[in-house]
Order: C-alpha cells, then sequence, then structure tokens
C-alpha cells in the first residue's frame, strides 16, 4: 500500500520492488533516500526497526544497507534497501531517529559502511584500533590472528608489538 | 550547611568534575558492559555507554553453520528467556521455508515462551528491587524463576540454553508430568506476584526510587526505537502479540498494559502485569493443548526419529543428507519478529539458496533501549542510572551478539 503511495508521491524513486512471504522490499538510489525517508516518517513509519548490511563481494556496488521500518498505526512493515559501494559514504539518519545512532555505528564497525553526518561515528561492538571490518565476506571466520593485533597502531605497549 | 552550599557551587563553577567507571564488571550491570558518568557531585553530568566485551561475532559465525545448528546460538542472545529466542528463530526459518507448523508444536512453543515471559520479567523485577535495595521482594519472588527452570529442565533436559525448537516444530513433545507441574506452578506463581506487589507497589520507598525516574514521552520513545514492555510504559499498545499475531496469539484471550509515563515505576508494573497475563495465557495453552505431532510432516525438513535412524537403512540415509546437505532453501530475505520479554526480537535472513543463511541479522530489542541511556540518566543521580540500567532489562548476551 506505502509502495503505491510512494510512486503516486515521489515518481521514479523506487528502482526495484518484490515481495516475498509477505514482506516488502524497495530499492532506491541513494540521491532519492533521504526524500523518501521524509515522506515515510509523514506517512507514519516512524519506528525505525532496524538498520543493517549486507555485502556482496562479488557485485558492484558491494554493499546493500537494509533499513526496515514499522508504521505503528497500520502496523505495516517497509525494508528499503539502497547499494553503495565500499567506501562510498550513506547519508546518516541520526537527524530524524535517534535510534538510528548506534545501529548506524554498528554498520560502520562491521561493514566499513561509513555515514555522513552522524555525530560520532565510531565503532560500536569491536575496539577502535580493530582491523578489518568482521562481517565482510572477505573478512576470516577465526579473525585471522588470534588477537586480531594486526596492523594495530594502539597505544598499548607505546604502540610496539610483541 | 552554608560552606558545603558554596563548595558545590565552586565546584560547579570550575567544571570540576568526576569520572566514575561503572563496569564492565560491576554488580548492577548484569553482563559486561562499562558506563563511563561524569559526575558533578553525585549528579550526572554525561555518561557514555560502552559495550562489545560480550561480542562474540553471532551474526558472522551463522554464516557458516546451518539453519539448524544456529539454534543453539540463539540461545546465548538473552539468555534469561532462551527459548523465546529459539522461538523467534526457528520462526524465521519457517517463514523463509513458508510452513506452517502444527497446532500441538504452536501451542508447546506459545506455553514455553510464556513461561520464559514470566522468568524473564521475574528476572527484571526481582534484580531492578535488588539494586536499589528491596532485597527481600527479589528473595519471594525468584523461587517461581527456579520453577520455571526446573519446568525447562523436564521438557528440554536443560534449564538456561534450551535449544528447544527445531526448524519445523520441536526437539521433542512435553514429557509426562510436565502439564501438572505447571498447574501446580501457576498458583504458587501468582501467590508470589501478589506477595512481590505487597512488598513493592505500595511502597514509599519504592516510590520514592523509581518514580520520575527515566520518564520518557511515548514519541521520545518510539524515536529511539523502543519496543516491548519500556515502550508500553511510555504508553505506547504496542504488542507484537496483538499487533501482528504469530503461533495463534490472537486466539488467546489476554491484555495488554500500557503505563503512562514510561518511567521506572511504569515499567515494573507494566512487567508485573504481563507475568499475570502470561499466567493466563499459560492457562488457556493447557486447556486447550491437544495431542498430535510437535514437527512438521515434511522428510525435507524434519529429521527421523532416532529409533528409525538407528534401525532402518533408508531413515539413516535420510539422516545424513539432511545434516550433510542441509534443507532446500528458497532464495529470498525475510525479516520475522516476535514479541520477546524485551521487546521486538527481529531475524532478518538473507537466504542464496544455500545450506548455510548467507547473512542472518539479530535485531535485539534492548540495544535500541540502551543507546537512549545517557538522555534518560543525564542530570540524575548515580543511584538512578542504576535503577533506569535494571529497568531497561539490559541483557548483554543480546546487545552485544
Amino acid at each position: 500500500m506505502i509502495i503505491e503511495h510512494i510512486d503516486a508521491e515521489l515518481p521514479g524513486t523506487v528502482t526495484d520492488r518484490h515481495a516475498f512471504r509477505g514482506d516488502q522490499t524497495i530499492v532506491v538510489a541513494k540521491a532519492s533516500f533521504l526524500p523518501l525517508v521524509d515522506f515515510l516518517y509523514r506517512e507514519g513509519f516512524q519506528l525505525l526497526v532496524d538498520i543493517t548490511a549486507v555485502d556482496w563481494p562479488e557485485r558492484d556496488p558491494r554493499f546493500d544497507v537494509v533499513y526496515h521500518w514499522l508504521n505503528l498505526a497500520s502496523q505495516e512493515r517497509l525494508r528499503v534497501k539502497v547499494a553503495v559501494a565500499d567506501g562510498e559514504a550513506m547519508p546518516s539518519l541520526t537527524s530524524r531517529f535517534k535510534t538510528a545512532d548506534w545501529f548506524e555505528r554498528e554498520v560502520f564497525d562491521l561493514f566499513g559502511i561509513p555515514f555522513e553526518g552522524h555525530p560520532n561515528l565510531t565503532r560500536l561492538l569491536t575496539w577502535q584500533d580493530f582491523p578489518g571490518h568482521a562481517l565482510r565476506k572477505d573478512f576470516p571466520l577465526d579473525g585471522g590472528d588470534a588477537f586480531c593485533m594486526e596492523g594495530c597502531t594502539a597505544p598499548y605497549n607505546n604502540g610496539e608489538r610483541g | 550547611m552554608i560552606l558545603d552550599s558554596i563548595a558545590l557551587s565552586r565546584q560547579q563553577v570550575d567544571g570540576d568534575t568526576m569520572i566514575v567507571n561503572l563496569g564492565p564488571s560491576h554488580p548492577t550491570t548484569h553482563g559486561t558492559l562499562r558506563i563511563i558518568m561524569e559526575l558533578s557531585g553525585e549528579t550526572i553530568v554525561k555518561s557514555t555507554p560502552e559495550m562489545g566485551y560480550l561480542h562474540r561475532g553471532v551474526e558472522k559465525l551463522g554464516e557458516s553453520l546451518s539453519y539448524q545448528q544456529f539454534i543453539p546460538l540463539t540461545d546465548r542472545l538473552n539468555y534469561c528467556s532462551s527459548i523465546m529466542n529459539n522461538v523467534g528463530y526457528t520462526h524465521a526459518v519457517e517463514k523463509l521455508l513458508g510452513v506452517e507448523i502444527p497446532t500441538r508444536a504452536q501451542q508447546i512453543r506459545v506455553l514455553m515462551s510464556e513461561l520464559a515471559r514470566l522468568g524473564d520479567h521475574i528476572v527484571c523485577v526481582g534484580v531492578n528491587a535488588v539494586d536499589i535495595g528491596a532485597f527481600t521482594a527479589f528473595l519471594y519472588i525468584w523461587k517461581q524463576r527456579e520453577t520455571i527452570y526446573d519446568l525447562f529442565e523436564m521438557a528440554t533436559g536443560q534449564r538456561l540454553h534450551t535449544s528447544f525448537t527445531r526448524i519445523g516444530g520441536l526437539f521433542r513433545d512435553l514429557p509426562e508430568g510436565f502439564v501438572p507441574a505447571t498447574e501446580r506452578f501457576l498458583p504458587e506463581c501468582e501467590a508470589a506476584i501478589d506477595e512481590l506487589e505487597k512488598l513493592l507497589t505500595h511502597n514509599p520507598i519504592w516510590h520514592d526510587r523509581t518514580k520520575g525516574i527515566g520518564l520518557i514521552s511515548a514519541e521520545d520513545a518510539v524515536n529511539w526505537g523502543y519496543t516491548g514492555p519500556c515502550l508500553r510504559a511510555a504508553g505506547v499498545p504496542q504488542d507484537l502479540r496483538k499487533a501482528q499475531p504469530y503461533l495463534g496469539y490472537e486466539t488467546y484471550d489476554f491484555d495488554v498494559p500500557v503505563g503512562t509515563t514510561g518511567d521506572v515505576f511504569d515499567r515494573y508494573l507494566v512487567r508485573v502485569e504481563e507475568m499475570r497475563q502470561s499466567i493466563r495465557i499459560i492457562r488457556q495453552v493447557l486447556a486447550r493443548l491437544e495431542p498430535g505431532p510437535v514437527n512438521v510432516d515434511d522428510p525435507k525438513i524434519t529429521l527421523p526419529t532416532k529409533d528409525k535412524v538407528y534401525t532402518r537403512m533408508e531413515s539413516l540415509i535420510h539422516h545424513f543428507k539432511l545434516i550433510m546437505h542441509g534443507m532446500e532453501m528458497p532464495v529470498g530475505e525475510v525479516y520475522s519478529a516476535t514479541e520477546a520479554a524485551n521487546g521486538e526480537l527481529g531475524f532478518y535472513i538473507v537466504s542464496d539458496g544455500g545450506k548455510n543463511p548467507y547473512r542472518i541479522r539479530v535485531r535485539p530489542p534492548c540495544l535500541p533501549i540502551f543507546s537512549s541511556f545517557h538522555e534518560q540518566v543525564k542530570g540524575f543521580m548515580i543511584a538512578d542510572a542504576v535503577a533506569v540500567l535494571g529497568a531497561m532489562n539490559v541483557i548483554a548476551g543480546e546487545l552485544d551478539r
């Protein structure tokens, strides 16, 4: 239902769509993302349930940033996906949704996707000098080296290894 | 008297604040999380929560495990109510597969979920009371939680890490004696909740410590991504069991308690009432529990029974194929949410048709709630921070994954 609204109000925004097992998904370009968020907010999608990402190393652009919204009045859910390349920044939603703060930090931490306009974009789950981004497909499952200290510039031992 | 107040004001003018470190291992954090608090006197000027001490990389691990193998990892998310995580996860995979589990399996899942919710709320309310200093209330209610764990042990063989569900149903049917034991437990638990309420609900000290602490408006709560009891305490009647029913919750008769101010006291009241409503649901399940299979009748999903595996060649091959090659999964993505004790527990699964999920995301209910911590405690005392932290019911296993 909301997708028809989006088509009517913001024509050309939705570049791809699918419905699977009752979940509605739309894919939008990064440029049209912020106007879409404004529109969704006005339409009642005010609970930003989740922000996450999916890594497709063989694909270009490499990442999908996935947003889940819930409309508390109509109980309608909407999944919005935006494709971004490695190193490309997503616009931050922190000014509109306070909950985006930590979710974006987590995506930044685990995927290395920066968020433009985030007030405090630091790692959330791993420590600040953690090498790499753990949920990327090319990050080894065992973390590579046992203490994850490869390339570490931390002030441990005054910056010296060993 | 005058000197004291002068000393305080000079301290404030100088910007002379003290840093106090709460956690990562502190009796009131109930898990490993750290809060760095900047204090002026005993008033919190700024607090910075730091997390990740319990980060195990559950989502990363899930990408290398088959769908069935991920179930034990879900136990370790919210370890106070692990069955609800099992239910939430298998429900998501069943949504991906597009299967409907048998009625008896649904009923048992509801029964166990509500017992787990009861246990989780007991932990939250009891421990919150202990942190504030009401130790007796905790002892009265804690015995009931032990009984709930005994019931879990009876049904699943484990007290905490239950791993009770399987994709397409359950690990096993309820054992003999489980239903009478639960029926014996319910009135005892109700009596204990009454006692808890007698000790706390009209207790002036409890009022002083909880009323007006951690206030949040409904609008802010939604904006912060609150779900579950914390959101309902703020006045939003959002309960997925009512709003988006699953497992036949629409057929049970229960009420959704809603608060008004969202403070620690309202959260306490909402949780206590939810315990009573859970007991109500459990009674209805026990009354209608009908015999039948607990797993879907689909050999592509359900493993053959052990006695057949050990005696029949075909079943052995069947078992081997399912374990080694996994289930045939459709290509697609689903997000499935269930109402866990803390709020909306979501699983977002992306399948590329392989044996393992391509991407599995756990949406923990307490992460957005905890992220609002600094706004909740700003301008309050350290002791209030402890009360707020307890009422948020932050479970580090779920927070850090």
